[in-house]
């Protein structure tokens, strides 16, 4: 029992944990897991499948703009960069190689 | 006759069809580096190399079939047919940025299944390939089934293979109706878009490291708002400071042609209305136009340089904050030159609530023709002292201007969307383009147009104003004693609107300037000279002399007053008139005058009360 508690907790994470697009550490790409799209409204799950996002896709997260309060993210999507609003950025599961 | 066929450029937005329109067809239309500089359809016509003449429509950007703001509606009723008083097109080119194939190629699939005689312009080859990406065009042609070229429609390069390409698929005019049953499922085109891209990939190197340099500092959370607030800043300082030497030149220019003309004309009423009403009064505006355009070149620039989108970053979380979003902050931004195209340019904004708050407080961003009006009070009458080195006070009252008319925008906004605009906001979304140099060509060119425009204005409207007005104000002539500006026609008219605006501290000479400057609101400033000029019939030469006048004749805060006036007050009749158009009727442009009426009066009121308070 013991054992197997150390083997998990020190194991290297060899199954990649999801995070969100919102919380993944800058400039460190991953691929996209999954799409909450349900906690998004319909327009703006629209225009984010044509900006390319979808399940499989590289994304990066760029920059966070925050001098007052919480502002939108710039990340990357496949070769293009897209400016999103933070509850957007938090409905995209991400699987960082390195998370 | 037969019609020309018609060809539509179609494409993403930021692909570059507006650069290439102009390209093909020798046209000048506005391109910039942003998504939506193009929000309304413009023909054009070229010749193929066998002769036939085409007809080349310009498209705004979309992404999709499915529009979701009213300038991809264009887009997409063109296409169909459903557009009013537009004949289908016979062919498309659709344009894509080389450098995002995997994303634009999905929206040239959803083109191509309609069927139509279709060439892809592979834009932009030269930045895909600074960016270390090798795409084979060839291979491109084969996966799509459809000619292939590539283009660089700034250089003009590949512009002979795409009409040769184009004269080959045109074969006339309504020969095909666009299929309607096209693919609207956005992941599964995706798909199929991302594995052609990745097949005509030749090579691809970690990219764009310019932009992600400049980024780290133009989106950084300190040093971005800074940024933005300091370029600002240093816009409206050089509007007062570089615009000073070419000023003068303007002035001495004027009074050489009023010394000039005014020695072949006999002396009497004809002189007097040629030299102190047309060339005094027409001058006193055109003499603006060097600051009008050093404040377009800073807009310019930063429109074509990709840091509009990043300006409408920054301010995103202060426009959600009001119920607007980010994207609103480029029309508004535009506002600063001219609020017409600024308001036609909320079309990009998806959500209709959205787009009408936006529309509502367009006007009160400090727009170009205002300028002048604040230029000649505050140099007449706020001390030109430096504040900070290199900061000057009144370039200090010139920047506190536009700030108050951007918080004014702001509050308006906040109760806007709390009373008569409630409801959803279109989130903030938006592609970010890559930096590019501003290209000196187009930044001259709008230049150009530009000073076209302000001084076809001063030679139109303003003329006509001023030539009505000093003909109202010279009739019927004063007996001694009593003032000219006040015993005319003009005089008197002015003296029951003074009855109006006298608790607000405004005198004779604001009330008589309140009207012209109705019909454009550079034409207060050739109003008020007008009436110096008949009030003193020997010495009305220009700026000078209006100046002169202001100190004598105005005290601090009746000048405060009319500045705050002018920060808000609805005066300019094209921006009411395309309202009115952008909004379908009268109800929206009724309720903007009436709202930013009572504000002038209110805000000019409380000024003028708490600077004589003050003791100013």
């Amino acid at each position: 029992m013991l054992l197997i508690m150390n083997r998990s907790m020190n194991a290297p994470a060899a199954i990649p944990v999801p995070v969100r697009l919102a919380h993944l550490p800058r400039q460190r790409p991953g691929t996209v897991s999954a799409v909450d799209w349900d906690a998004l409204a319909e327009p703006e799950a629209r225009r984010l499948r044509e900006l390319g996002l979808d399940e499989g896709v590289e994304v990066e997260l760029l920059h966070r703009s925050g001098f007052l309060g919480a502002g939108p993210i710039a990340c990357r999507i496949g070769r293009m960069t897209v400016a999103l609003r933070r509850h957007v950025a938090a409905a995209i599961h991400v699987t960082s190689p390195a998370a | 006759m037969n019609p020309a066929p018609l060809v539509a450029l179609v494409g993403n937005p930021n692909a570059g069809k507006s650069a290439l329109f102009n390209a093909l067809t020798g046209a000048r239309q506005k391109v910039g580096n942003y998504p939506g500089v193009t929000v309304e359809r413009h023909a054009g016509r070229m010749a193929l190399p066998d002769g036939r003449p085409v007809e080349m429509l310009d498209l705004p950007g979309a992404y999709s079939l499915d529009p979701s703001s009213p300038d991809e509606a264009v887009t997409r009723d063109v296409l169909f047919g459903k557009q009013e008083g537009e004949r289908l097109p016979d062919a498309i080119v659709t344009v894509v940025d080389a450098s995002n194939l995997d994303n634009h190629l999905r929206f040239t699939l959803q083109l191509i299944a309609l069927g139509l005689p279709i060439v892809v312009a592979l834009n932009m080859v030269d930045l895909a390939e600074r960016d270390g990406l090798k795409l084979d065009a060839a291979a491109l042609e084969r996966e799509l089934g459809v000619p292939v070229v590539s283009t660089v429609a700034v250089r003009r390069r590949g512009l002979d293979e795409l009409k040769n390409r184009l004269a080959e698929v045109v074969k006339g005019v309504h020969k095909i109706r666009p299929s309607a049953g096209v693919q609207h499922d956005i992941v599964v085109l995706q798909r199929r878009a991302r594995q052609i891209a990745t097949a005509v990939t030749v090579s691809e190197t970690a990219a764009r490291r310019w932009t992600h340099r400049l980024d780290a500092v133009a989106l950084h959370p300190v040093a971005g708002p800074i940024l933005l607030l300091g370029l600002l800043f240093v816009m409206f300082q050089s509007v007062f400071a570089w615009a000073e030497a070419p000023m003068g030149w303007i002035e001495d220019g004027m009074a050489w042609l009023a010394d000039v003309v005014g020695g072949l004309l006999p002396a009497g009423f004809v002189h007097d209305f040629i030299v102190q009403g047309l060339i005094a009064g027409v001058g006193a505006v055109v003499v603006f136009l060097p600051q009008i355009l050093i404040l377009f070149a800073f807009i310019l620039v930063l429109e074509a340089t990709g840091y509009m989108v990043r300006a409408a970053f920054l301010m995103d979380r202060v426009m959600a904050s009001v119920g607007l979003s980010g994207r609103a902050f480029i029309p508004l931004l535009s506002s600063f030159a001219c609020a017409v195209p600024g308001i036609m340019a909320t079309r990009t904004i998806s959500d209709e609530k959205d787009r009408l708050t936006t529309i509502l407080i367009a006007p009160m961003m400090t727009c170009s023709a205002r300028l002048p009006v604040y230029t000649i009070i505050i140099g007449a009458l706020i001390p030109d002292k430096a504040v900070l080195p290199g900061v000057g006070l009144q370039g200090l009252v010139l920047f506190g201007l536009y700030v108050l008319g951007i918080v004014g925008a702001f509050c308006v906004a906040l109760v806007l969307r709390r009373t008569v605009t409630k409801g959803a906001t279109s989130g903030f979304m938006m592609e970010m383009p890559k930096y590019q140099l501003p290209r000196l060509r187009d930044v001259a060119l709008g230049l150009w147009q530009r000073a076209e425009i302000f001084l076809k204005r001063a030679g139109t409207t303003i003329a006509a104003t001023v030539a009505i007005l000093w003909v109202l104000a010279s009739f019927p002539q004063a007996p001694a004693g009593a003032k000219q500006s006040e015993y005319s026609i003009a005089g008197r008219i002015a003296s029951g609107i003074e009855v109006v605006v006298r608790p607000i501290g405004f005198n004779h000479d604001i009330s008589l300037a309140l009207l012209p400057a109705m019909a454009a609101r550079e034409a207060a400033v050739a109003a008020i000279g007008t009436v110096y000029a008949v009030d003193n019939p020997e010495d009305a030469k220009g700026e000078a002399t209006i100046t002169e006048n202001l100190r004598q004749r105005w005290t601090l805060p009746t000048a405060l007053a009319f500045l705050m006036w002018f920060v808000f007050a609805p005066q300019c009749i094209s921006t009411i008139a395309v309202t009115r158009r952008e909004t379908n009727g009268w109800k929206w442009p009724a309720f903007m005058v009436g709202y930013l009426f009572a504000l002038a009066y209110a805000a000019a009121g409380i000024t003028y009360w708490s600077a004589m308070g003050l003791g100013l």
